[in-house]
């Protein structure tokens, strides 16, 4: 059996270039550290922060866009730059800031919950963020290149067909999305590998933690939506460059495939955006109301069962389309029935709290701020999925609300908890609680201030993506009030980044545990050391950190126990954990797939033919130079797991489980004999 | 600090019950569908309202409990070590079935009203009229009375009227809220529409808008539709079914119908018995109609002239890609003759 | 569900997963996961627009020549079977037999390629374009998407080939075409789907 650690497989690279480029990237510090860095947490830090830098660029368009609409007739903005920044504000807000922070969210934690040294596949990883970041900057390029996007974040054809959209501008949406897409595809399958095979001893499915259980079903549904907005951009594209007629209906095309395709990613897309932020408030609520999450076994299979039904109600999108009775019942009926399983969360939630003993720290003030608005967000979903009625609502502001709360209110609350819960794990030092209470004072009222009006507003007649409306129509008081609102939470984001300057300055370490909390992430120390845990942990139970902390008297009451003996292997530093080596190649590969999408953008199929030259080489690289360099002295002790060794790269061990596999894990059992054999 | 939260809390419900006030303080607005004014409007209003009060009790309830669990268990200090209550299958086979019932019967009642809202009204006597959307303006035909207007929609009270919706272009959406739910106008399809006022909806004119997104001047394609008795309809159609007639050489607006001509405002829209254009809205009652390009303008003299000055700039249009008026660079004089000419068109 | 151990081996070698499958196998089951739906959409979407061409070539009896597609047909398919000798013969550490069956799988997939191009000549000779109607649009988008799944699949085989023939990859490495194998034999049951689809479904 070979193994990446034998010298013979360094042959793959040329013998030592002149070039310092080819070289491999050794060092972990500095700029080309971060650039070539395949670290899990790292790239989590990075999604983390170009995640956030979007999110002030959507709030800007955002804040020009209540600019504009603050009163009658509005001036501030020309009709082609509105619907370019409600285009590009949608689509920012949901590809470059919510995916992502989840995603950056799913990259430093997931790994760390379930007791692993990285994700399956770290090089795979780096090139998700770099096809993200390219294709975030390929997007947002746009605006200097003669506009961006205009057909709003759902692109709804024929409106972005070549005859009235001839400029450039849904190239880049098309291309953008593209590049966006293939990074969301390939991290749902890293992940997925990840939380299937990489968990601790111990650790089966129904002991890992929530916002793992959540993540894996937020990437099974990437995994499964992706390619049918990318079927439908392809599509577009061949219409826009090509000549096709797909949704032309001059030649029989029928421009209500694309919503079909369009809304059958983008519902589970919605579930997409929320089941992460839901992952997260299972995770601080229990935390600070010092009590096991209420009936886990419940709140997994909810979250599972919305992910099942998340795939049959996309019609609801479409209720004013005119699909005849029978399809608009039968979606009413599915998407009321979705509230269950939501609503079953919110109450476990809630008994969650019910007789704890609730700490309102920062993190917590955001999760129960998000069981609170949540909830509205989905009650007045409830209100449209009564289909006769909806046909009002749509494509008011009522429906603007209603979003907002769901994605506001739901995802971006419960990201805000995240930040707080795990920015000492992530930094090592708390952020400041007096002023994150300010923050979330103000970002609570900021939104409910902004997007409460928007219900009124679109009860009222209101419609969306209207760049002016006629003061005869009365809406100027609601728009007043919500553009001042919106400003409040921009005041909000600014005392949270002052709080990031404030508690760095003032950082007071913070100590692995400052939460008195249950999970794995825990155990380790802040900041988190490169190789995760210094001794690969053994699980017995669903927040296994917590049971080692307490336990319970005959009345069920908490006991503290002796401190946990992993205190002491805190001190532990590892020198010998063998971890993957930094890597230029995936960068490179996804610069080559943004030189594609620029040149298709440009239809300058040659440049296109060169990129494609450059993501093959790239791939070629990386598939040829091993995971990781070899050590001379590599020192594997008996609990001295590597990462892995297995990279993507095309080192195939052949797989001797000691115990038997599960083959009820979802994975074909027909797979199992052959690594036996 | 209690003292604190309370006067806090003193000072939200203030803030609240200030905003709802001055919010409330003109209530009847001309698009709002919670207050309809058509019998098809109040059917679904009529379904809606109960389902907004179980979403109102629920919201209640829920921000009651989390009020309620982050005031009443807030941690009383370190030896506060809450029973760890790992769930209860009761209580969560409970809430589970509790909404999944509520909903079973808000389901009924929805597919119960769907159907019956989706019934097509049949026979000879049936008006119908065609709605195509256009970027960005509707115009409607009234097949069986040979009319083509734009912008207004006539009907008649207390009948149901049976609006066939497609589109030109792009996708654009039908929504006259106070009579009925809007429709999508989609290019290749037709839709059909359930329209119906009251009696006492006579004389009433209804705001409404193009409610798809349909590119740039989405949002200056609105629409108003004026409700007749059935004499005043009658008589409303049988002029409109006229033909214009065309000043004769040196009566006022001669001039006019020739620059109509001339400068190419003939290719584009029709004057019946003059000009046959395909592209704009039909002009040949022009003056019969109260507002103009997308029902955004008054139809009066300084908006005419403004707007003939420079349609580009009065209202967002790409004519360039082919997409709405061009400027045509008329002198004062031509745009004061073609005005004229206009106004001939009753 | 029982509880899935993790055994992890002092020796540095063989890291168990909890499946018991490969990481790479469980990354390449969903990623075929994904393309099902990939094709799916766009499977659905030729149906959909399945005589609702308003001008040109609309039955695609008019112009298919189902004999010669039947055959480039049954030539995909039979890379399939080359593809599994490819893989027993890895198995069995008989590295000449490898890549001679890599190379016959990627010159039976060529083949079929060829006969693709050949095909799509013929159409637009005979008047059918993307551009012509819906049916060109979404015959020519379904099945070249499905070229260049086997177009990649060949670069795939050529590149384990030059691995094989440089010596890099041993027996040991067994899976590496395992995988590329599942991945081969995904764009061949698909192409069944495609071709009873547009050339047999009435």
């Amino acid at each position: 059996m070979t193994s990446v650690l034998e010298p013979s497989t360094t042959l793959e690279l040329p013998p030592a270039p002149p070039d310092p480029v080819l070289r491999r990237p050794r060092n972990t510090q500095g700029f080309w550290g971060w650039i070539t860095t395949v670290d899990h947490k790292r790239i989590g830090i990075m999604y983390g922060v170009t995640a956030f830098v979007f999110f002030l660029f959507g709030g800007f368009e955002a804040l020009l866009i209540r600019l504009q609409l603050a009163q009658p007739n509005g001036t501030l903005l020309s009709a082609d730059l509105y619907n370019q920044l409600f285009t590009m504000h949608g689509t920012t807000m949901v590809f470059l800031v919510v995916m992502p922070i989840s995603a950056a969210f799913f990259n430093y934690f997931a790994p760390i919950m379930i007791g692993a040294r990285d994700v399956a596949f770290p090089r795979l990883n780096a090139f998700s963020y770099w096809t993200f970041l390219f294709g975030a900057i390929l997007i947002n390029s746009s605006f200097l290149l003669g506009g961006a996007p205009n057909g709003g974040w759902f692109g709804y054809a024929p409106n972005t067909s070549i005859t009235f959209s001839p400029g450039h501008n849904i190239d880049f949406w098309i291309f953008g999305l593209q590049l966006l897409g293939i990074a969301s595809t390939v991290g749902a399958v890293n992940f997925i590998v990840t939380i299937l095979n990489l968990r601790a001893p111990g650790m089966s499915l129904f002991k890992m933690p929530v916002f793992v259980w959540m993540t894996l079903v937020a990437s099974f549904l990437l995994l499964f939506a992706m390619p049918i907005i990318t079927v439908a951009l392809f599509l577009l594209m061949f219409d826009r460059q090509f000549g096709a007629n797909f949704f032309n209906p001059a030649a029989g095309g029928d421009p209500v495939l694309w919503q079909h395709l369009f809304w059958l990613f983008g519902h589970p897309e919605v579930y997409i955006l929320i089941l992460p932020a839901m992952g997260i408030v299972s995770e601080i609520l229990p935390t600070f109301a010092r009590k096991p999450l209420f009936g886990y076994p419940v709140v997994v299979f909810s979250g599972i069962a919305i992910g099942f039904m998340g795939w049959g109600v996309w019609v609801h999108h479409m209720f004013a389309v005119g699909l005849g009775p029978v399809a608009v019942s039968a979606f009413s009926i599915s998407t009321m029935f979705i509230a269950v399983p939501t609503g079953v969360k919110i109450f476990n939630w809630l008994a969650t709290c019910w007789r704890g003993s609730i700490r309102l720290s920062v993190p917590m003030l955001f999760a129960l701020g998000f069981v609170a608005m949540f909830t509205i967000g989905g009650l007045s979903g409830v209100t449209h999925s009564v289909s006769p009625h909806d046909r009002q609502q749509t494509d008011t502001y009522y429906i603007v609300a209603h979003f907002h709360y769901v994605l506001f209110g739901g995802a971006l609350f419960g990201i805000m908890g995240g930040i707080y819960y795990w920015w000492p794990k992530i930094f090592g030092h708390l952020l400041s609680e007096r002023i994150g209470k300010l923050h979330f004072w103000l970002w609570f009222a900021g939104f409910n201030l902004t997007f409460g009006p928007m219900h009124i507003l679109g009860l009222e007649g209101m419609p969306r993506r209207i760049y002016t409306y006629d003061e005869n129509l009365g809406f100027d008081y609601w728009n007043m009030v919500a553009t001042i609102g919106s400003f409040v939470i921009a005041v909000s984001v600014l005392v949270f980044l002052y709080n990031v300057w404030h508690s760095r300055r003032n950082a007071v370490p913070a100590g692995p545990d400052p939460w008195d909390a249950r999970t794995l992430e825990w155990t380790i120390p802040s900041p988190t050391p490169a190789y995760n845990f210094a001794e690969v942990p053994e699980v017995h139970e669903v927040d296994d950190f917590w049971h080692r902390k307490y336990g319970e008297d005959d009345e069920g009451r908490m006991v503290k126990l002796a401190p946990p003996d992993t205190e002491g292997s805190l001190d532990i530093h590892r020198d010998d954990v063998h971890l993957p080596s930094p890597s230029y190649f995936p960068m490179v590969a996804s610069f080559g797939l943004m030189v594609i999408a620029y040149a298709m953008i440009y239809r300058n199929y040659v440049v296109a033919v060169v990129g494609a030259l450059v993501l093959l080489g790239g791939i070629y690289a990386w598939g040829l130079e091993p995971s990781s360099e070899p050590h001379d002295d590599h020192g594997h002790d008996g609990g001295g797991d590597a990462p892995h060794d297995a990279d993507d790269g095309g080192e195939h061990k052949g797989v001797e489980p000691a115990d038997t596999p599960d083959a009820a894990l979802g994975v074909s059992s027909g797979t199992a004999e052959e690594v036996t054999s | 600090m209690s003292n604190l939260l309370a006067r806090r809390r003193g000072l939200l419900v203030v803030v609240v019950l200030a905003l709802l006030t001055g919010g409330c303080a003109n209530s009847d607005k001309p698009q709002s569908y919670i207050a309809p004014e058509g019998p098809i409007a109040r059917q679904l209003d009529r379904l809606w309202d109960p389902v907004f009060a179980i979403a109102a009790v629920f919201f209640f309830l829920v921000q009651g409990l989390v009020l309620w669990v982050a005031i009443r268990y807030r941690r009383r200090g370190d030896d506060d070590n809450p029973k760890q209550v790992h769930g209860n299958k009761a209580m969560e086979i409970g809430w589970t079935a509790a909404p999944a019932l509520i909903l079973a019967g808000v389901g009924f009642f929805t597919v119960i009203n769907l159907v019956d809202l989706d019934r097509i009204p049949k026979g000879p006597e049936v008006l119908t009229v065609e709605v195509i959307g256009h970027q960005w303006w509707w115009e409607y035909q009234y097949p069986k009375a040979g009319i083509v207007t734009a912008n207004e929609l006539h009907i008649p009270a207390e009948k149901k009227i049976d609006l066939r919706v497609t589109a030109t272009d792009v996708i654009h959406s039908f929504w006259p809220p106070k009579l009925a739910a809007k429709i999508d106008a989609v290019p290749g399809r037709i839709n059909h529409m359930v329209l119906e006022a009251d009696a006492d909806d006579v004389g009433k004119t209804f705001f409404g808008q193009c409610m798809e997104y349909c590119g740039l001047s989405h949002a200056n394609m609105r629409l108003k539709v004026v409700v007749h008795d059935a004499a005043s309809f009658d008589k409303w159609q049988r002029d409109q079914a006229k033909k214009a007639s065309i000043p004769a050489a040196g009566a006022p607006g001669a001039t006019g119908a020739e620059l109509f001509r001339t400068k190419g405002c003939g290719g584009c829209h029709t004057v019946k018995g003059y000009t046959a254009g395909q592209v704009g809205p039909d002009l040949t009652h022009f003056m019969d109609r109260k507002v103009f390009a997308g029902a955004i303008f008054p139809n009066d003299l300084d908006s005419l002239r403004t707007w003939l000055r420079d349609p580009p700039k009065a209202k967002p249009m790409d004519p360039d890609n082919g997409l709405g008026m061009p400027n045509l660079g008329l002198t004062e004089n031509e745009i004061n003759d073609l005005i004229a000419f206009l106004q001939t068109l009753k | 569900m029982t509880a899935v151990e993790t055994t992890v081996h002092g020796d540095g070698h063989g890291h168990a997963t909890n499946t018991g499958v490969s990481n790479e196998k469980v990354a390449m089951w969903a990623f075929l996961g994904s393309e099902c739906l990939l094709f799916g959409a766009l499977i659905s979407t030729y149906l959909l627009y399945r005589g609702k061409s308003v001008s040109g070539p609309t039955e695609p009896a008019d112009l298919f020549d189902i004999p010669f597609t039947s055959v480039s047909s049954f030539v995909l398919l039979m890379s399939s079977l080359t593809m599994v000798l490819a893989l027993a013969a890895i198995q069995r550490r008989d590295e000449p037999r490898l890549r001679l069956w890599l190379l016959a799988t990627a010159l039976l997939g060529a083949t079929f390629i060829a006969g693709q191009i050949y095909e799509f000549t013929a159409f637009v000779n005979e008047g059918l374009t993307i551009s012509t109607n819906v049916f060109g649009s979404s015959f020519f988008v379904l099945t070249g998407f499905h070229g260049v799944h086997v177009t990649l699949g060949i670069v795939m085989l050529l590149s384990l080939w030059g691995l094989s023939a440089r010596g890099k990859l041993p027996p040991e490495k067994s899976e590496t075409v395992e995988i590329a194998g599942l991945y081969w034999h995904f764009v061949d049951v698909v192409w069944i789907v495609i071709f009873t689809v547009i050339y047999l479904v009435p």
